[in-house]
């Protein structure tokens, strides 16, 4: 496989012959796909317009009902409790940020390792990176937190950061995009010319990658933006949680005492900061796509 | 995954290593040192550790004592902890051909278009792969809820409680479907873009409607992206945790604390502190994961040798 076929997928939909749509039901099709992804989003927003009593009166869960709160339920959202949700939010943009960026940085140097030096014990190497693919990570939490306990680490950020480090799918695809991108030659011409290892690999080879570190930034800062399982098991301080934890709790508290007393509402809340915590990632997606649509073909290769 | 074909970086001019061959195989060890430390600390020694623990068994009055494979044998005799393995089982062979089935035609459909509503629509499809599994769950609970819901106003008093027992199964797939069928179809979509057109041309040369390339051009090309999501369902169906967790106190009592394996391992070891015994129940339950992943790809290689 060559340079050039990695980088057709790259382009969007330049150089395709655009075929006449003859089918009205593949939009009929589409169409409903859409409504279909869109809808609990959809539900989110209007959800998030109401208060309290117009959103249990369930007249119109779909549509805009009562006086437009969305404002109220923000301010309500972020000075609850000592605004703890931005804390939250807070600790998300931290772990996802020092979690996604370090697996990104370990991927990043060890696919361009495997791919470029045929140093001893490499295949053995590869091999045992592939199996550790198939490891289900949640089965790596219990006694990842039984050592940390050990070490008086739970309860920290390290007990989310550290283990977020770890992405051997990362590395698999930085194997097989680094293998095809950056050529031989390349990096050959520029060790005659007397660039170190270290040079080249810096810039020869790493603005070639481009499209592939930034899919795996995007995959590993998702993974550990969206992860639940692991900060549930390894933090106790509510002060900690991460954005995902913190709004479980809300939702465990709220369900338990249904109704609830004067004052905002848990479920409004639990409603706009669901909507608020999405945001972030929704915009990374929509700003970065042309980078990861096609770095997001990658592993597909053989 | 395995057959990634790599040219070897250089050709030794002669059997004997030079320095330079030393100095380049040191280089990349480093590159590879700083993953392959956080590999060994953080994947290698918990596996490890867990299966070390599950030998263990811890009592009150007995201290904790070597218990061999007694672990196994409870946890392989525990109804719990196989009704949960049997529920992970049944939704992933409901589950994963419905969801292949979703992203592999909205992919296709999409391949055909190329203008700027099949843009958007590849993008809203997509869209719930950015939102984290927790508040997707919250989300579909709140539209199954009888109190937000839509459900009761468009079926009145007859409306199905997806978070019943009879119902949850379907209304957990739809939520996971929801969450990653978008991003299979991305890959999928990734990999028709992938296919040199020209074969589209000879294919209607020699008189292929549509559907015939989808159905032999198309979908045979793209083998490999749908045994990697193929894979990739597999091992996230299998360790289901998130949505029924988050859906639980909303249903009503319908997820129990042994509903699916990870969700039983994480209430033993974090309600009742049985360390022991959740290490063996996850041990096994990563093991199942491995060899079934592990059958499953030799199987469809060698169906793939025929390509």
């Amino acid at each position: 496989m060559t340079t050039t076929r990695i980088t057709g997928r790259l382009t969007d939909d330049s150089g395709r012959r655009t075929r006449k749509p003859r089918n009205i039901l593949t939009y009929v099709f589409l169409g409903i796909l859409v409504v279909y992804f869109l809808v609990p989003l959809w539900f989110l927003f209007v959800a998030s317009t109401k208060d309290a009593p117009s959103l249990f009166s369930g007249d119109s869960a779909l549509w805009f009902s009562g006086e437009f709160n969305l404002f109220t339920n923000l301010s309500n959202l972020v000075t609850y409790n000592d605004g703890i949700y931005l804390r939250w939010i807070g600790n998300s943009a931290l772990y996802a940020f020092l979690g996604g960026l370090g697996a990104t940085v370990l991927a990043v140097l060890a696919g361009y390792g495997f791919a470029k030096y045929n140093f001893r014990g490499r295949d053995l190497s590869f091999a045992i990176l592939l199996g550790s693919v198939m490891v289900p990570l949640t089965a790596l939490v219990i006694p990842t937190f039984v050592l940390f306990s050990e070490l008086g680490l739970t309860d920290t950020i390290w007990a989310v950061i550290l283990p977020s480090l770890l992405s051997p799918f990362g590395v698999y695809l930085m194997r097989v995009y680094a293998a095809e991108a950056v050529p031989d030659e390349l990096l050959d011409a520029a060790r005659m010319d007397g660039a170190g290892e270290f040079r080249s690999f810096f810039q020869v080879a790493l603005p070639l990658m481009r499209p592939a570190v930034v899919t795996v930034l995007l995959l590993s800062v998702v993974g550990t933006w969206n992860n639940y399982f692991l900060p549930l098991a390894m933090l106790s301080n509510s002060q900690l949680y991460p954005i995902t934890v913190g709004i479980g709790l809300w939702q465990g508290l709220a369900s338990q005492n249904n109704g609830g007393g004067g004052g905002p509402s848990l479920w409004t809340l639990i409603i706009v900061g669901s909507l608020i915590s999405i945001i972030p990632l929704i915009i990374a997606f929509l700003s970065l796509q042309k980078y990861w649509q096609g770095g997001l073909a990658i592993g597909s290769l053989k | 995954m395995a057959d990634v074909a790599t040219a070897p970086a250089t050709k030794p001019a002669t059997r004997k290593r030079t320095a330079r061959e030393r100095q380049h195989s040191r280089t990349g060890w480093l590159f590879v040192a700083p993953f392959g430390v956080v590999f060994v600390v953080f994947l290698v020694t918990p596996l490890v550790y867990a299966f070390y623990l599950s030998l263990f068994s811890k009592g009150l009055a007995t201290g904790t004592a070597f218990a061999g494979v007694n672990n196994y044998i409870r946890a392989f005799t525990d109804p719990s902890f196989l009704k949960g393995v049997w529920f992970v089982v049944r939704f992933s062979i409901v589950l994963i051909p419905v969801q292949m089935l979703v992203s592999l035609a909205a992919a296709l459909v999409l391949d055909n278009l190329t203008n700027r509503f099949a843009r958007f629509a590849r993008l809203m499809i997509f869209l719930p792969y950015a939102v984290p599994a927790v508040i997707g769950a919250l989300m579909w609970g709140f539209l199954y809820s009888p109190s937000f819901g839509p459900l009761e106003q468009l079926f009145g008093a007859d409306a199905p409680f997806l978070l019943s027992p009879d119902n949850i199964f379907y209304g957990l797939m739809n939520v996971v479907t929801w969450q990653w069928a978008g991003y299979y179809m991305i890959i999928i979509y990734a990999a028709l873009r992938g296919i040199d057109p020209t074969i589209y041309e000879a294919a209607k040369i020699d008189g292929a409607n549509a559907w015939q390339v989808a159905l032999r051009i198309k979908i045979p090309m793209v083998r490999s992206a749908l045994v990697l999501i193929l894979v990739f369902a597999l091992i996230g169906t299998l360790q289901f945790f998130t949505e029924p967790q988050v859906l639980g106190p909303v249903a009503n009592g319908t997820i129990t604390p042994d509903f699916t394996p990870n969700i039983y391992a994480f209430n033993l070891a974090f309600k009742y502190a049985q360390f022991n015994y959740a290490s063996a129940i996850s041990f096994s339950l990563g093991a199942i994961v491995f060899v079934g992943v592990y059958i499953f790809l030799f199987v469809t290689r060698k169906r793939g040798s025929v390509l």
